[in-house]
């Protein structure tokens, strides 16, 4: 290999781990927030690629009839159990945020793509459209097990993958998209050819984290959200509801994968179960920051990215067996590390 | 003096097991209260069932609302605080957050940051270590944030679980002085404590709960001087 094919087997690989660093990031939000390891998270990536290029075509995508499925499911489940705990005075507020809410995300999305939208406004309507998935899925599949282990939530979340797999054939069909680059701009970079696309990845991904960075240390919201993945018992006592730091952690967390899933649609051909490997690659650089730290799963999903890209070009066939016998050392490295850490629960 | 908080005929069960039977008293406004008793009690279960986080029977009232069907967060947003024997604190954020998000349930944010200057004020040893993360903290810093952070949210009432437990005497007496001095603040508050002497002298009035249910009560300065609980609790002189 001569050091040319390896800066660009680099910086391809640093690109392809931006993308991954988005997901993982999402992952260990909803993950310290809600104790769920979100598998379908990649599939939200995957359905934002295809709500894209489902618009791009001017058809418009079945996104929105799944979302308003999810809104009518999760607003019938949060009524009756509105009406088991004899709170109906919540009713409208529920109509609002589980019904109201999403159907006019739908409708505007419909409204605005008759009038042929430009490309920008396209890609804020996949946005929308993608980013009331996971809430509502969490309404209707976390939330009534809420208190479950996390190996029951874990098991159920795979269970949701496969329905999403399954949803997403008869949603968007079984053929593969690829969008249109969002810039056609390149530049020279020691000597390797960049394209604008590449750049755009790596810059979103760094603004993205540092919104996220901002939103975490400078709000109070954020804050909530840390206090939960810290302390449950004691974020409760300070009147901060879970379920409401859950919804918050999924609604950023979609967002993040949406615009992973825009930002990969134009690099990769992407289908309607592509998402497993993208979530499972994010998950890999996720442990690396021991599910908890943001920094460590970027660079875990950075670190991801490289080798995914060395190993395709050394063998193309076992490039995803490479990256996932990463995770036996990662696995075996991280739980001689976290010895002290039942001891420090106890206390 | 008007009611604040009463609880009548409350009942708390851990998997079939009464651990609190039939409990019934009552809290005055600007009044400290005091439960005092031996381990395993049920003192501490009776505060989580005050707060919501343990499911109970029989009736709690809190400022003329009955709050024994609210969740935890509903009586916080009424102003119904509990500092908790584990202090519950966010070890990985700094001092200052923990403040900060003490006053997460209050819906004015006009006067956070007179009450954060009000807090550092009582406690300036929180103030010189406001970036530090809680977790750093020696145990009587982490009571008096956990009081601080309590104090952010302009309690009502406020429910204390063993503020001494674990501290040295010198800061033991600290953490009293300051409960005493609350009551200028016009906070009821309900102490749970082992250490009964320390909590009788602080408190208006107080009970004695053994084995789940109230044995004894009375006003504070009658019962440091009951010869049972002279020989009982208090060390027998």
């Amino acid at each position: 290999m001569t050091s040319d094919i390896a800066a660009i087997l680099a910086i391809d690989g640093i690109a392809t781990g931006a993308v991954y660093a988005l997901v993982a990031i999402g992952t260990v939000l909803i993950f310290t927030v809600t104790r769920v390891i979100f598998i379908p998270f990649g599939d939200i990536a995957a359905f934002t690629a295809l709500t894209l290029a489902a618009l791009d075509a001017k058809r418009f995508p079945g996104t929105g009839a799944l979302v308003v499925i999810l809104a009518c499911l999760a607003t019938l489940i949060e009524i009756v159990s509105l009406m088991r705990a004899g709170e109906l005075r919540l009713l409208p507020r529920a109509l609002f945020f589980y019904l109201a809410l999403p159907l006019a995300v739908v409708g505007l999305a419909w409204v605005t793509m008759r009038a042929d939208p430009p490309l920008a406004v396209r890609l804020v309507l996949a946005l929308m459209l993608i980013t009331p998935i996971a809430p509502l899925l969490d309404r209707i599949v976390f939330r009534p097990i809420a208190d479950g282990t996390v190996l029951l939530l874990l098991t159920v979340s795979v269970a949701l993958h496969f329905a999403l797999v399954g949803l997403g054939l008869l949603f968007f069909g079984p053929e593969g998209v690829r969008t249109e680059p969002l810039t056609s701009l390149s530049t020279e970079f020691a000597g390797v050819l960049v394209s604008g696309q590449t750049m755009l990845i790596v810059i979103a991904a760094l603004v993205f984290s540092g919104l996220l960075y901002l939103f975490f240390d400078f709000t109070l919201v954020g804050k909530s959200l840390r206090a939960t993945a810290v302390n449950r018992t004691g974020s409760r006592l300070m009147g901060i509801r879970p379920a409401r730091a859950g919804t918050i952690a999924y609604l950023l967390g979609s967002l993040m994968a949406g615009v992973s899933g825009i930002l990969i649609a134009p690099v990769n051909t992407v289908f309607y179960d592509s998402g497993f490997l993208i979530g499972l690659k994010a998950f890999v650089g996720a442990i690396v920051g021991g599910m908890t730290s943001y920094p460590g799963a970027a660079i875990g999903a950075v670190g991801v990215g490289i080798l995914e890209s060395f190993a395709s070009f050394e063998s193309s066939a076992l490039k995803d067996v490479i990256v996932f016998s990463l995770l036996i050392p990662i696995l075996i490295w991280r739980s001689l590390a976290s010895l002290h850490s039942e001891e420090e629960i106890e206390e | 003096m008007s009611e604040m908080f009463s609880m009548t005929d409350v009942t708390v069960c851990y998997d079939n097991v009464e651990a609190v039977r039939n409990v019934s008293l009552s809290v005055e406004e600007g009044q400290i209260v005091t439960v005092i008793g031996p381990n395993g009690a049920g003192k501490t279960t009776l505060l989580m069932a005050v707060i919501g986080l343990l499911a109970s029977r029989g009736r709690m009232v809190f400022q003329g609302n009955d709050i024994g069907k609210m969740s935890v967060e509903d009586r916080v947003e009424r102003r119904l605080c509990l500092v908790p024997e584990k202090r519950e604190l966010f070890s990985d954020m700094s001092v200052a957050d923990n403040l900060l998000l003490g006053s997460y349930s209050l819906r004015d944010r006009s006067g956070v940051q007179k009450t954060l200057d009000e807090v550092y004020d009582r406690f300036p040893r929180l103030k010189e270590r406001q970036r530090q993360a809680a977790g750093t903290l020696s145990g009587g810093e982490r009571q008096m944030l956990a009081l601080g952070r309590a104090l952010m949210a302009k309690p009502k009432l406020l429910m204390l679980d063993e503020p001494s437990l674990g501290l040295a005497p010198l800061i033991v007496r600290e953490i009293f002085r300051t409960i005493a001095s609350l009551r200028d603040l016009g906070v009821s508050i309900l102490l749970v404590e082992q250490n009964a002497r320390a909590a009788l002298e602080t408190a208006d009035y107080g009970y004695v709960l053994e084995t789940g249910e109230i044995v004894q009560s009375g006003p504070a300065k009658d019962l440091i001087h009951d010869p049972r609980l002279i020989t009982a609790y208090l060390g027998g002189h």
